[in-house]
């Protein structure tokens, strides 16, 4: 993976010291609330209902065991021993005092990690395929570019107080693992017929009150241009983005104002101007980022070994965890494995100090020391060997981190809600929790296959709701908790938001409406098909009336 | 409100008192003064036959595209930050820098704080009235100059001649000095 | 008459806060004055020119009747997350695993 140099070092340590210096001019009085806020932001400190929040970014979602520990040992001594897993690679802290963060800020950099624009107007941690790299359908490795974007998007001048928070993703893969449909700007690296790599360009994406399926905005853009690209289409923001109303603010409000065409006209034109000067990135850096992420030394191994066939037979419980959580790696012999943070019962995304510090070890014991985050909160050891596969999962049971539930119904996304956050206006935590332990039977789980649900506290959507192939949307009627239920979303390349397929449930009626919903793709579902294929074979209705019929 | 200008020597207190018009203000008889943009297209003969300095200021949504044609009769255009936290000046920054080409004074006005001042400089003003803080502390060279070195390297090619952490790599690479 | 509390967040740690009879603040909901609007805006100005010690005061109506504030989100906010969280969320393993 990346690694810093003396000049990254010695920026993000130049960024602890201005920052140490704005937290003590806030506490000396200097620096008013309104001023101090959006510099704290832009810091990832948010004020929350209990308390402050930190949200570390972990770029393009690589950890190694190193920083793992380090993240630990923050949630120990500042916080209250544990940290949440983001959808965007982030990692949250919710108990810091203020007066600490100077100091957690120090740890980080020690260990080349920060929490550099992880909020605010700007331009956000870059994300993507959390198997990047290691995915077998993948075009090419998106992390040189992530690790280029990470650079040109930190402290940029120009672009540091847009309208409004700017998301950027980029995925290598075919299959699309990093919901680049639903950022201000999705990247997929693709292959032109000429054979060369290079990026189309997806814009205006994004969830909230406003759900929008991004839209090309160009088909190929040739990668030694992309920021030049960036820059145009930044720039046209920036100028022209609304700032009366932070609702009408993102970018996608914009391309519809303006229309896709209209937007492209604009971007083209200062593209132009721009493109192919000083701005773009030098090809040597290119080459010098790219190294970072060469292969590690393969062992030469097979596929399927003897060792984890009989050990598959042996115990349905490992064999089921193989199915589910287990990813086909481009190098025969290895796996992906991904580590479920979402017990029955538990929190989504929350890991404790101790859980991390456990995934450390195994990632140093059985995946060369690398982790990654994924945007459906959970952690993935990249680089297992297929015959170590069982060794690993008995330790994972140990730690009571083996739940064989990757893409299944519990495996739910979920944003932290009335529990922690000061937007929501509903709970999520404790309806993941209701609905992992109403679909406990793992046996039951597998049956019903592959199926995304996601849950969200509010229109915001920071739990993806309107994606989730089922969604949920807590709103507040009359100062009590009620739930949205949505069907269809996907946040994949077959991008579709959600419809609507009742309102006004409680939580535990919704529960019971996943049940309904549940029932009726089981008694449709044809040759084995997901539940997304069903749904969309046989629409709304019938989901709907079975919905009704049972409240 | 200390109004600075950057040049090769450093950092200049300005000791010229500037009036801001607005848009029904009179102008004075006398004294510099920084008119708006609709002012200007009114009465800029009249305004360039005063004895003492002219410049203009636009505001946030004004674009750079509206003062191209009469750049090289102005020797300072001001930008409005409305807020702090309204960032569309460092665009119009750059594109009267860089499309059109403009090497007059470009001054930074409104709500000028030391923590965006690098910003400012990186896309091409060279003036700065800087607000003082909520506390009343001065705002001195000094201050200033401590906020314009907070950082000793930057990521990307801006309008100043900074050049970017790959451009120092490079020489580096080859042997040069970093 | 609504009845109201007035709450903010500690600056220094960022803690929830309460306005006490003695002017102080408290983590302590139940150390919190009790107000009529009138009063608790007054309160409210009061610890706006706090800056240094609170952040974003505000008036918290309760129910009618007790000391519980009405809204869902105060009465977390007052008594924290409604769920075991850290380490005393723990799952065991067994039921973890699935098996």
């Amino acid at each position: 993976m990346y690694r810093y140099d003396e000049f990254d070092h010695q920026v993000v340590r130049e960024r602890v010291a201005e920052f140490s210096d704005q937290v003590s001019r806030r506490l000396s009085g200097d620096l008013s609330e309104e001023q101090f806020r959006p510099l704290r932001l832009m810091n990832g400190v948010y004020l929350q209902l209990h308390a402050y929040m930190l949200r570390v970014a972990v770029p393009y979602g690589e950890l190694t065991s190193g920083k793992m520990r380090r993240l630990a040992h923050i949630a120990r001594v500042y916080d209250r021993g544990y940290g949440h897993f983001t959808t965007r690679q982030n990692i949250q802290f919710n108990w810091p005092k203020l007066s600490d963060i100077p100091a957690i800020l120090k740890e980080l950099a020690e260990v080349e990690m920060h929490a550099i624009q992880t909020s605010g107007n700007c331009i956000r941690n870059v994300t993507t395929d959390a198997f990047a790299g290691v995915a077998a359908d993948e075009i090419e490795d998106p992390r040189p570019w992530a690790e280029v974007l990470r650079q040109w998007s930190t402290f940029h001048p120009e672009f540091t107080y847009l309208p409004r928070k700017f998301k950027i993703a980029i995925s290598g893969g075919a299959q699309d693992r990093a919901a680049t449909f639903f950022h201000d700007i999705g990247i997929r690296l693709v292959r032109a017929e000429s054979g060369d790599a290079g990026f189309q360009i997806i814009v205006g994406g994004g969830m909230g009150r406003t759900p929008r399926v991004g839209r090309v905005l160009n088909g190929f853009v040739a990668k030694s241009e992309i920021l030049s690209y960036l820059e145009a289409i930044l720039r046209v923001y920036n100028l022209h983005g609304r700032r009366d109303n932070k609702y009408k603010a993102r970018i996608k409000i914009l391309v519809d104002a303006l229309t896709l065409e209209g937007f492209r006209a604009e971007v083209d034109a200062e593209w132009q101007r721009i493109r192919g000067s000083v701005v773009e990135v030098p090809a040597e850096e290119v080459e010098r980022i790219g190294a970072y992420f060469a292969d590690p030394d393969w062992q030469a191994l097979a596929d399927n070994p003897p060792e984890l066939a009989a050990a598959r037979s042996r115990s349905s419980a490992f064999n089921g965890w193989v199915s589910a959580n287990v990813m086909a790696h481009r190098v025969p012999g290895y796996a992906a494995v991904t580590v479920s943070l979402k017990p029955v019962g538990g929190i989504p995304g929350d890991a404790t100090a101790d859980q991390m510090d456990a995934l450390a070890d195994f990632a140093d014991r059985y995946s060369l020391g690398a982790l990654r985050v994924s945007k459906e909160q959970n952690i993935v050891l990249p680089y297992v060997r297929q015959d170590q596969l069982h060794a690993l999962w008995q330790a994972l049971v140990a730690e009571g981190l083996a739940t064989a539930n990757k893409g299944l119904i519990s495996d739910i996304i979920a944003c932290p809600g009335l529990d922690y956050c000061a937007l929501a206006n509903a709970r999520s935590i404790p309806l993941a929790q209701m609905i992992s332990e109403r679909f406990s039977d793992i046996a039951r789980q597998h049956d019903i296959g592959e199926v995304t649900l996601n849950i969200s506290g509010c229109i915001n959507a920071c739990g993806h709701h309107h994606v989730g192939n089922i969604g949920i949307l807590g709103v507040d009627k009359r100062g009590e908790e009620s739930y949205q239920l949505v069907l269809g979303g996907d946040a994949t390349q077959t991008a579709a938001i959600g419809d609507i397929a009742g309102p006004g449930f409680t939580a535990e009626g919704v529960v019971d409406a996943i049940e309904t919903v549940i029932g009726v793709y089981l008694a449709q579902r044809q040759n084995g098909e997901p539940f997304i294929d069903t749904y969309r074979r046989i629409g709304l209705t019938p989901f709907k009336e079975a919905i009704n019929a049972a409240r | 409100m200390p109004l600075v200008k950057l040049t090769a020597a450093g950092i200049e207190p300005v000791d010229t008192v500037w009036t801001r018009l607005g848009t029904d203000d009179a102008v004075p008889a006398a004294g510099a003064v920084l008119v708006p943009l609709a002012r200007w297209q009114a009465e800029k003969e009249a305004l360039l036959a005063r004895a003492d300095a002219v410049g203009v200021w636009l505001a946030a949504g004004e674009t750079a595209d509206s003062l191209s044609a009469d750049l090289d009769r102005l020797t300072v255009v001001a930008l409005d930050f409305p807020a702090f936290s309204d960032g569309r000046a460092y665009s119009t920054a750059r594109l009267l820098r860089d499309r059109f080409g403009y090497r007059g004074e470009l001054r930074a006005i409104g709500d000028v704080l030391l923590d965006q001042l690098i910003q400012m400089v990186r896309t091409g003003f060279d003036a700065l009235d800087v607000k003082a803080p909520v506390s009343g502390a001065p705002v001195t060279v000094e201050t200033i100059q401590a906020a314009l070195s907070r950082y000793s390297l930057v990521y990307q090619v801006a309008h100043d001649a900074r050049p970017p952490v790959s451009a120092l790599r490079r020489r580096l690479a080859a042997g040069g000095q970093g | 008459m609504s009845r109201q509390i007035v709450s903010a967040n500690r600056l220094t740690d960022g803690l929830v806060v309460f306005r006490t009879a003695a002017g102080t603040w408290s983590e302590r909901v139940e150390d919190a004055r009790v107000y009529t609007a009138e009063d608790a805006e007054i309160e409210v100005a009061a610890a706006s020119r706090e800056a240094t010690v609170v952040v974003g005061a505000y008036a918290v109506d309760l129910e009618e009747q007790g000391s519980a504030p009405s809204r869902l989100r105060e009465r977390i906010r007052a008594t924290g997350p409604t769920i075991a969280y850290g380490p005393a969320a723990v799952i065991t393993p067994r039921r973890a695993a699935g098996a």
